[in-house]
């Protein structure tokens, strides 16, 4: 529907900076949107998309630079002044009221109201018509946000965007917390938005789902524009990397180590079960070998290695270690056996934020150094830092709170937490997840080179690609099952998606 | 709060991009200090002086002497040890809303008759044992009605709160028991380096929680637990059992106030200790521990029990009104905290 030079651009932004407290956070930034289009904005974690869609949704105000808005000159002096222009935007955090109804949600800080009481029918009718919009008018829009799925309160939040008048809306990492099902009807929303002629700034590290759903794109890094309005059916990825981290990576996944014939089994999960959510999980892994589950969010993956690490108790059979069976449903069970779970979530699960990076990585192990119950302080940052610098954590200070890290880094933490500890057994939940092209080919190596000192490693992504890239051995799980178990060099995203299609018709 | 603040946005915008080199990160060794807990405490100690200033100008020698300076510091201490407990239970998300009804039931069952008899037969100690023993075993049923029964803390400690005072109230059969146990009365009017027996218990307290929280295991689980419970857990810590301990120390200080109590005003009865909780759970915010759990700061809490202190003493001097104090006080929590707030926003802008 790009055709021609004398489409007017809906938005253009020209030399934006901003700063704060002195440190320049933009440092001239340039965006070309027409209508219509879906503009892909990329960039690594800290490159300063966030700073740029905050300053789009009129949360920042710019130092200096052009905002240009369907030919005029504007500033956007608040969020509010942005709805009003047509701005919406879709924070990566879903920003649902749980507690509230979806239409409720909808049309939450302005109501239909006569004299303060609010007009619920009309309300309720025109969430209707904006849910049957993006193709879920099947859902009651009386229903409570928190009953909803990750997927569902997206839309609501979508059909908050277009509550308004909306022209532009700007989506920051809409895929994160979706599977690949999800995704694809993300997309067919997306594609009607713009048949309609309004426009997406789509923010995502998925370089294939840019490559599914974009039409154009500007890369960002260190605050400024590197390149702008590629195409994106002709820009080969390797450049789109370079662009971004300045360098060249060639390969994401590191190559798989053949595994010793006598690498004995480290972890053994036997008719592992939990009522209600999965049953009869058997698997083993030996040492040096990485074993991905692949499923659905929902499949009972997570749920499956919380299991295994004690996080929940075992309705029935067993998990052993070594050999060794260990108590199930309880954590410290786990950890002391040699196990080290990474969880799904790393803010709200494994990471305290505020702390400094040395306690986040002695979490489990601090008790180690003490004596008498007193702390050994000093012992534990030593101890956390030669484990970090082999990690390569930058920037490499302990004594940094564990929020100010980018994602990547934060992994590391984690990584580090169980390093420290001697463990056996790492396993993984979305070891990737809101961590960039550049820093996610890091993580991968390393996860590597630990299997190739002998751990054993479970890892769980929604990215099939990345449970395929990154495993020696692959289970497929659908509907708490696992219905197929297979060397990942034998299975391609295909082959999981169909299994997974078919176990869950079963 | 204060994470939210654009300073800290631009923080995490720059070392994630750049990678900041360590050396910049060290700074000077004054900025460190105002940047770490003394800096949080700075607007504390502003108030504080300058709480001082207007005693010694509207009251005189009446206010700047040392008696009157140890008056301020006595009246603190009970509150003040009530306090210290509330920070550890406040830095680990929870909150204890019992205390001052506990730390009532803990002078009533030390002064019943038989108890004192026993005393007196025996040992003045006794009484001292009972008084913890009542303090930290009410915390016990708090602490497992909350950690183990999945109970709000607010919820369940607002039920030990109406249920101790009762309790209180039956033992004591509404009357004032008079302590008459001579050890214990002996000890407690007695004084060490010319400074009173309550003021050395409180200083006590203040630098065992200070280790506890700032130096020991038990206090690094504190803090995790209040920074993110399920890491905690996921990270192997017991924190069920922690969080029971935690309630535990709580009454323990309630205890330890009840004795003081009693040393202070000679009797038991139910109705000591009415609303100290209100008054530690605003000593311990302003002081700056944060109401959500994750950061406690026991310098704070004592600074806090001082403010509170000395307003009191400056009004009393003055001949104004408890109803007058009652309101300066509330705008005293407000001020403070903003206060703090401020600085706590700026150390992390330097940083």
């Amino acid at each position: 529907m790009i055709n021609d030079d004398q489409v007017v651009p809906l938005l253009t932004v020209r030399g934006l900076t901003k700063s704060f407290a002195g440190v320049q956070a933009l440092k001239g930034v340039d965006l070309e949107i027409l209508p219509g289009e879906v503009h892909c904005v990329l960039g690594q974690n800290g490159a300063g998309k966030s700073t740029l869609i905050k300053t789009l949704s009129g949360v920042n105000q710019p130092d200096a630079g052009e905002i240009i808005w369907r030919g005029e000159p504007i500033s956007i002096s608040d969020p509010v002044a942005a709805l009003e222009l047509g701005i919406a935007t879709m924070y990566q955090e879903l920003d649902v009221v749980d507690g509230l109804s979806i239409a409720e949600n909808i049309f939450l800080g302005h109501e239909h109201a006569r004299g303060g009481i609010t007009q619920r029918r009309k309300t309720a009718r025109q969430a209707q018509q904006i849910m049957a919009r993006l193709g879920h008018g099947s859902l009651s829009v009386n229903r409570e946000v928190s009953s909803l799925s990750a997927a569902n309160k997206q839309i609501v939040s979508m059909a908050r965007a277009l509550s308004h008048d909306t022209r532009l809306i700007v989506m920051d990492e809409p895929s994160a917390v979706l599977d690949s099902e999800e995704v694809k009807n993300l997309f067919r929303v997306v594609r009607e938005l713009t048949a309609a002629g309004i426009a997406v700034i789509y923010i995502s590290h998925r370089l294939e789902e840019i490559r599914q759903i974009g039409d154009r794109i500007t890369v960002i890094k260190d605050g400024r524009t590197m390149a702008t309005n590629l195409s994106v059916a002709e820009t080969p990825t390797q450049d789109l990397i370079r662009l971004m981290t300045g360098r060249t990576v060639e390969n994401v996944f590191p190559a798989a180590q053949p595994l010793a014939p006598d690498a004995p089994v480290v972890l053994s999960v036997k008719e592992l079960g939990l009522r209600g959510v999965f049953e009869d999980v058997s698997f083993d892994v030996r040492a040096g070998e990485i074993v991905g589950l692949a499923g659905l969010v929902g499949s009972g993956r997570s749920e499956i290695i919380e299991t295994v690490y004690g996080a929940r108790k075992a309705t029935s059979g067993s998990v052993s270690i070594g050999g060794r069976a260990i108590t199930t449903g309880s954590v410290r069970a786990g950890v002391h056996a040699g196990m080290g779970l990474s969880p799904e979530e790393r803010k709200s699960q494994g990471l305290i934020l505020d702390e400094p990076v040395y306690r986040n990585v002695t979490l489990a192990t601090f008790t180690r150094w003490a004596r008498g119950g007193f702390l050994n302080e000093r012992a534990e940052r030593s101890a956390a830092r030669t484990q970090l610098e082999a990690l390569e954590l930058r920037p490499a200070d302990p004594d940094r709170p564990a929020r100010t890290l980018s994602g990547g880094n934060q992994q590391k933490i984690l990584l580090a937490r169980w390093l420290v500890h001697g463990t056996r057994v790492l396993l993984l939940d979305e070891p990737t997840r809101g961590v960039d092209v550049g820093a996610r080919a890091e993580i991968y190596s390393l996860i590597r080179d630990l299997a190739a000192q002998g751990a054993a490693i479970v890892v769980i992504s929604s990215e099939i690609e990345e449970v395929l890239g990154l495993s020696d051995r692959v289970l497929v799980v659908a509907e708490g099952r696992v219905i197929h178990t297979t060397d990942a060099s034998e299975i391609d995203e295909h082959g999981v998606l169909d299994l997974v299609m078919k176990g869950s018709a079963a | 709060m204060s994470e939210q603040n654009p300073a800290a946005v631009a923080t995490d915008e720059y070392h994630i991009s750049g990678g900041l080199p360590p050396e910049e990160h060290r700074q000077n060794p004054l900025s460190r200090i105002l940047g770490g807990s003394a800096g949080r405490s700075i607007g504390l100690i502003i108030a504080l002086v300058a709480l001082f200033l207007v005693g010694t100008i509207t009251a005189g020698d009446r206010f700047a002497n040392v008696e009157n300076v140890l008056t301020i510091v006595r009246f603190a201490s009970i509150t003040g040890v009530i306090s210290i407990g509330m920070t550890f239970v406040i830095t680990a998300g929870g909150i204890d809303l019992s205390v001052g009804s506990v730390m009532g039931l803990a002078t009533v069952v030390a002064t019943l008759s038989w108890i004192q008899d026993f005393a007196s037969d025996t040992n003045w100690i006794v009484m001292v044992v009972i008084a913890l023993a009542v303090g930290a075993g009410a915390g016990l049923i708090n602490g497992i009605v909350i950690a183990y029964g999945n109970v709000v803390a607010f919820i369940a400690t607002l039920a030990m709160l109406v249920a101790a005072r009762g309790l209180a109230e039956v033992l004591a059969n509404r009357t004032t028991q008079i302590v008459k146990v001579q050890g214990f009365l002996d000890f407690f009017r007695s004084d060490i380096l010319g400074i009173p027996i309550l003021i050395w218990i409180f200083v006590l307290v203040v630098v065992a929680g200070w280790f506890l929280l700032n130096r020991t295991t038990f206090g690094r689980r504190t803090v995790a637990i209040g920074g993110n419970l399920e890491a905690a857990r996921l990270a192997g810590i017991k924190v069920k059992r922690h969080i029971m301990y935690l309630y535990v120390l709580a009454g323990l200080t309630a205890g330890i106030a009840g004795v003081m109590m009693l040393g202070r005003t000679t009797a038991g009865t139910s109705t000591h200790g009415t609303l100290y909780e209100l008054d530690a759970i605003a000593a311990v915010v302003v002081g700056g521990t944060l109401l959500v759990g994750g950061r406690g700061t026991i310098m704070g809490t004592v600074l806090g029990v001082l403010i509170f202190s000395t307003l009191t003493n400056v009004f009393t001097q003055n001949n104004l009104s408890t109803s007058v104090q009652a309101i300066a006080k509330g705008a005293i929590i407000v001020v403070a905290v903003l206060l703090q707030q401020r600085f706590a926003a700026r150390a992390a802008r330097k940083k």
